[in-house]
C-alpha cells in the first residue's frame, strides 16, 4: 500500500483541483479523500506530495525504445527508464524497429520484453503497412490483439492516398486510430531542415512547411472520405494545424499531438550541431505561435515527445549526414512549464490534459484518478529549480539540444501500478 | 593601417561574424605577401618548422594548391588528405579521420567538405586552428577574403559599391561569403538567376540593413553595377529538370553585348573553374574588365595571410616585417630558404 499525502490533485477526466490524499492498494487506486482523512494502516508507505502536482500517470504516445535492433541506441529498458524520471507511466513506441513491428510476434516480443524489464508501461504501436514499405497492409487484426493500441508507417507518410484510404477504411473497422508522419516526401527529398531565411543563410537544404501540410490536406480528406480516426503525429506547421481545427469543426474524428522541441525551439536556433536535426525540422518563428495557440484553444490534443535516441557514433557526425531525432523523455514536463504553463499561455490543468486524458482519448482509453482505477500518478513540482544534464540520463543516447538548459519545474515521482517507478 | 585590431578567434570559419576591421586587418596583411609573390625568391622562413593540414574531403585543384602554395611560400610543411586517396571510402566517419591527421600534429588543420558546418564541427573538437577551404553550400571564407582584395585594388574601395551576382546563388558558398563580407562596407547587392537560384530569403542573410534585391533579368541586374561576380554553373544542376542548358545561356550568359549596359569600368570577377560559353563568353573572361587571373594570385597571397595570422599573428602579434610598412616586402625573410 502507498499513501501519497498532502498534494494537490489536478485530474482532467472530473476537473478536480483540490487538496487530496490518495491510497493505493496492490496496482488500483484504493481511496481518494480530503487531505487528512485517510488513516495510515499498517506497513503503508507514505510519499509526502505537499507542494506538488498529484495527477493521474502521464503518457507520452510517441517515443522510439530502438528494441529490436538498435539497442546500442536505447533499449525497452533504458528507454522506460528515461521515460519513468520524465514522468511517463505510459510510453507509446513506435513501430520502425529493426525488424519492424508489422507482426504479432514482433509486437509480443515487446510487450514481453516490456513486462520483464519495462520501468512504465509499453503500448506498442504497429506498421500500417508491412515494413512500413507502402505497398501491402500490415497484420493489423493480429497485432491487435497482441496488444497495440494505434498503427503508422512513422519514420514516413503511409505512401498514397489509396493506401490511406484501405488503411483507414481497415482501422474504422478494427476501431483503432491511424496515426500518420505527415510528410510527401517528393518536396522535403534531401533536406535537413525548415526551408526559411535560416536554411538559406546556414546552406543546408531546407524543406517547405508544405512538405507536411500537403500529406496533411491529403489525410484530412481521406479521412472524411472513410469516417477513420486520424492522429496527426509532431505536426509543426501553422498550416497543418489550421486544417487540422477545419476537421475538427467539420465533425471529423482527427486529431493531433506537438512535442515540446516544437513548440520550445524555431529554425533560427538550428546551429550545424546535429541535436538540432529531427523531422519535422524546427519550424518558423510563426509556427511556434500557432502551435501555442493551438494548444491553448483544444485543437492540439496531445503533447507527445518523438524521444528518438541514437547513439553518438551515428548522431555526431555532419548535420546534412546525421540522422534526425533527440531525446524527449527528461525533459517534456519542464519545457512544458516553462514555455507553456509559466508564460501564461495554458492553465496547469490544460498541461496535465494534454499529457493524461489527451492522448488517452485519441487511443481510446481512459485516463482518471478514480477508486478501482490503475495506481498511475505522476507527480511534479511546477516551482522546483533543477538544471537538465543530459550525461546523467538513463538514456542510452545523448542526443539532447536541452543538456545544460535551466528549469523551474519538474518530474517528482512517478508512480506505475501502484509502484514507485522513479523518485526524484 | 589597423594593425591594432585583435582578430577573436582561433580558427577561420566563415565571414558572417567577423568585423570589418577585422576584415581590413586581414587584407591589410595581404598586402606585404602580394608583394611576395613578385619577388625572383618568394621562400620565407616564418613558419618553418610548422606544419599545415591540407584536408580536402571534397575534390579541389585551386584552393587546394593555392592554400598549399602559401604554406609553403611561409616556410611551412604541408600532409595533403584528398577525397580519392582517403578512408573515407573504407567508412571513417569525419571526426575519426579529423583525428588521425591531428594525431601527426599539425599546427593548423585546413579543410574543404561537401557538407555545409563540417569545418565548423571538426572545429568544435579539435584543439589547433581550423580554416575553412570551403563548406558545401556555406561559406567560402578565404574566396570571399581574395575577392575583396582583388576588388579593393582595381577600386580603391570597398565602400558603398553595387555588387551583382549573376547564377546559382543559392547553392553557391562563394556568394554567402562575398555578401557576409562587402555587407559590411556598405555594399548594395543585386543577386541574379532564375527563381529556384534565387530564393527571396538571400534578401535577409546578409549584415543588418543590407540592401539586397533578387531580380530575374540579366539586363536588370548589370544596370549601374561596380563589381560582376560570375558563379559557376555546375553542370549537375543543369541536369536537374529545373533549367535548361541552352535556357540558361539566353537568359543569363555574360557576354559582350549584355556588358554594353554595365558601367565603362565595371569589374568582373569569377570564382573559377570557368564554363567558358555557359555563364560567361571567352572574349568578356578575358577581357580587359576582368580580374579573373588576378584572383587567382591574390589567393596565395590572402592565404598566406590567413595562415599567418591564426598560427602566428594570434600569440605573438603582427610579423614584425609586416608592421607598419606594408608597401614593403619583409628583406630578410625574401632570402630565406631551406
Amino acid at each position: 500500500m502507498l499513501l501519497i499525502k498532502n498534494g494537490r490533485v489536478l485530474d482532467p477526466a472530473s476537473q478536480t483541483d483540490a487538496p487530496r490524499d490518495i491510497l493505493l492498494d496492490g496496482d488500483r487506486i484504493a481511496e481518494i479523500a480530503s487531505t487528512g482523512r485517510i488513516t495510515e494502516a499498517n506497513g503503508a508507505q507514505t510519499f509526502d506530495a505537499d507542494g506538488l502536482i498529484v495527477a493521474p500517470g502521464f503518457i507520452d504516445m510517441h517515443v522510439h525504445l530502438r528494441e529490436p535492433g538498435q539497442e546500442n541506441s536505447e533499449t525497452i529498458e533504458t528507454g522506460t527508464h528515461a521515460a519513468a524520471r520524465g514522468g511517463f507511466t505510459v510510453v507509446c513506441c513506435m513501430p520502425n524497429t529493426k525488424p519492424v513491428n508489422d507482426n504479432a510476434s514482433i509486437t509480443r516480443f515487446i510487450v514481453d520484453r516490456a513486462k520483464a524489464y519495462g520501468h512504465v508501461r509499453v503500448w506498442p504501436i504497429g506498421a500500417a503497412s508491412i515494413n512500413s514499405k507502402g505497398e501491402a497492409i500490415a497484420d493489423i487484426a493480429a497485432m491487435r490483439d497482441a496488444g497495440i493500441v494505434a498503427v503508422s508507417d512513422d519514420g514516413r507518410p503511409i505512401a498514397s492516398a489509396k493506401l490511406a484510404r484501405q488503411i483507414m477504411d481497415y482501422c474504422r473497422t478494427l476501431d483503432l486510430p491511424v496515426i500518420e508522419h505527415a510528410e510527401d516526401v517528393s518536396l522535403a527529398a534531401g533536406a535537413v531542415m525548415r526551408e526559411g531565411i535560416a536554411s538559406t543563410r546556414l546552406g543546408l537544404p531546407g524543406m517547405p512547411a508544405a512538405a507536411e501540410s500537403v500529406c496533411v490536406a491529403r489525410d484530412v480528406q481521406v479521412a472524411e472520405l472513410t469516417g477513420a480516426r486520424l492522429h496527426i503525429a509532431h505536426l509543426s506547421a501553422k498550416a497543418s494545424l489550421a486544417q487540422v481545427r477545419f476537421a475538427k469543426q467539420s465533425g471529423l474524428r482527427v486529431t493531433c499531438e506537438v512535442t515540446p522541441h516544437h513548440f520550445t525551439l524555431i529554425d533560427e536556433d538550428v546551429t550545424y550541431d546535429s541535436r538540432y536535426k529531427m523531422n519535422p525540422p524546427l519550424a518558423a518563428r510563426e509556427d511556434r505561435q500557432a502551435l501555442w495557440e493551438g494548444l491553448a484553444d483544444g485543437t492540439v490534443d496531445a503533447i507527445a515527445t518523438d524521444h528518438a535516441p541514437h547513439e553518438p557514433a551515428i548522431k555526431d557526425v555532419e548535420f546534412d549526414r546525421a540522422p534526425f531525432g533527440i531525446l524527449g523523455f527528461e525533459t517534456a514536463v519542464a519545457l512544458a512549464l516553462e514555455q507553456l504553463v509559466h508564460t501564461g499561455r495554458i492553465s496547469l490543468m490544460r498541461m496535465v490534459e494534454l499529457f493524461t486524458t489527451g492522448p488517452a482519448r485519441v487511443l481510446g482509453k481512459d485516463r482518471r484518478l478514480a477508486i478501482g482505477e490503475p495506481g498511475d500518478i505522476t507527480i511534479f513540482s511546477p516551482e522546483r529549480p533543477w538544471t537538465y544534464q543530459v550525461s546523467e540520463s538513463t538514456s542510452k543516447s545523448r542526443n539532447s539540444p536541452f543538456d545544460g538548459r535551466s528549469f523551474k519545474g519538474g518530474p517528482v515521482a512517478t508512480i506505475v501500478a501502484g509502484k514507485i517507478a522513479y523518485r526524484h | 593601417m589597423s594593425v591594432n585590431v585583435n582578430y577573436r578567434f582561433r580558427d577561420l570559419l566563415a565571414l558572417e561574424p567577423l568585423t570589418a576591421d577585422e576584415i581590413t586587418f586581414i587584407l591589410d596583411q595581404a598586402k606585404p605577401f602580394q608583394q611576395i609573390q613578385r619577388n625572383p625568391l618568394k621562400k620565407l622562413a616564418t613558419l618553418r618548422g610548422k606544419t599545415v593540414a591540407l584536408a580536402f574531403f571534397e575534390n579541389s585543384t585551386r584552393t587546394r594548391l593555392s592554400f598549399g602554395t602559401a604554406a609553403s611560400r611561409l616556410g611551412a610543411d604541408t600532409m595533403n588528405l584528398q577525397a580519392e586517396a582517403s578512408s573515407l571510402k573504407k567508412g571513417e566517419t569525419l571526426l575519426d579521420t579529423a583525428n588521425n591527421l591531428n594525431a601527426m600534429m599539425p599546427d593548423c588543420f585546413v579543410m574543404r567538405h561537401s557538407s555545409s558546418g563540417a569545418a565548423d564541427f571538426v572545429a568544435r573538437h579539435l584543439e589547433i586552428p581550423v580554416v575553412n577551404a570551403g563548406d558545401g553550400t556555406h561559406e567560402h571564407p578565404s574566396q570571399g577574403l581574395l575577392d575583396a582584395l582583388t576588388i579593393r585594388d582595381r577600386k580603391g574601395t570597398l565602400n558603398n559599391l553595387n555588387v551583382t551576382i549573376l547564377g546559382d546563388i543559392a547553392h553557391s558558398r562563394v556568394a554567402r561569403s562575398n555578401i557576409h563580407l562587402l555587407g559590411k562596407f556598405g555594399c548594395r547587392f543585386t543577386l541574379c538567376g532564375p527563381a529556384m537560384w534565387v530564393p527571396r530569403e538571400l534578401e535577409h542573410i546578409g549584415p543588418p540593413g543590407t540592401p539586397i534585391k533578387c531580380v530575374y533579368r540579366v539586363e536588370e541586374a548589370l544596370e549601374d553595377a561596380d563589381v560582376i561576380i560570375v558563379l559557376r554553373v555546375q553542370t549537375e544542376r543543369l541536369s536537374e529538370p529545373s533549367l535548361s542548358h541552352n535556357d540558361y545561356i539566353l537568359l543569363y550568359q555574360l557576354n559582350s553585348e549584355r556588358m554594353k549596359l554595365a558601367k565603362p569600368d565595371a569589374l568582373i570577377l569569377h570564382p573559377g573553374p570557368i564554363n567558358r560559353g555557359t555563364e560567361i563568353t571567352p572574349d568578356v573572361a578575358d577581357g580587359p574588365r576582368s580580374a579573373v587571373l588576378e584572383q587567382v594570385t591574390n589567393g596565395v597571397s590572402v592565404r598566406m595571410a590567413i595562415l599567418y595570422l591564426l598560427m602566428v599573428g594570434a600569440s605573438e602579434g603582427i610579423h614584425p616585417a609586416l608592421e607598419g610598412k606594408p608597401e614593403t616586402p619583409p628583406k630578410e625573410s625574401a632570402h630565406a630558404s631551406d
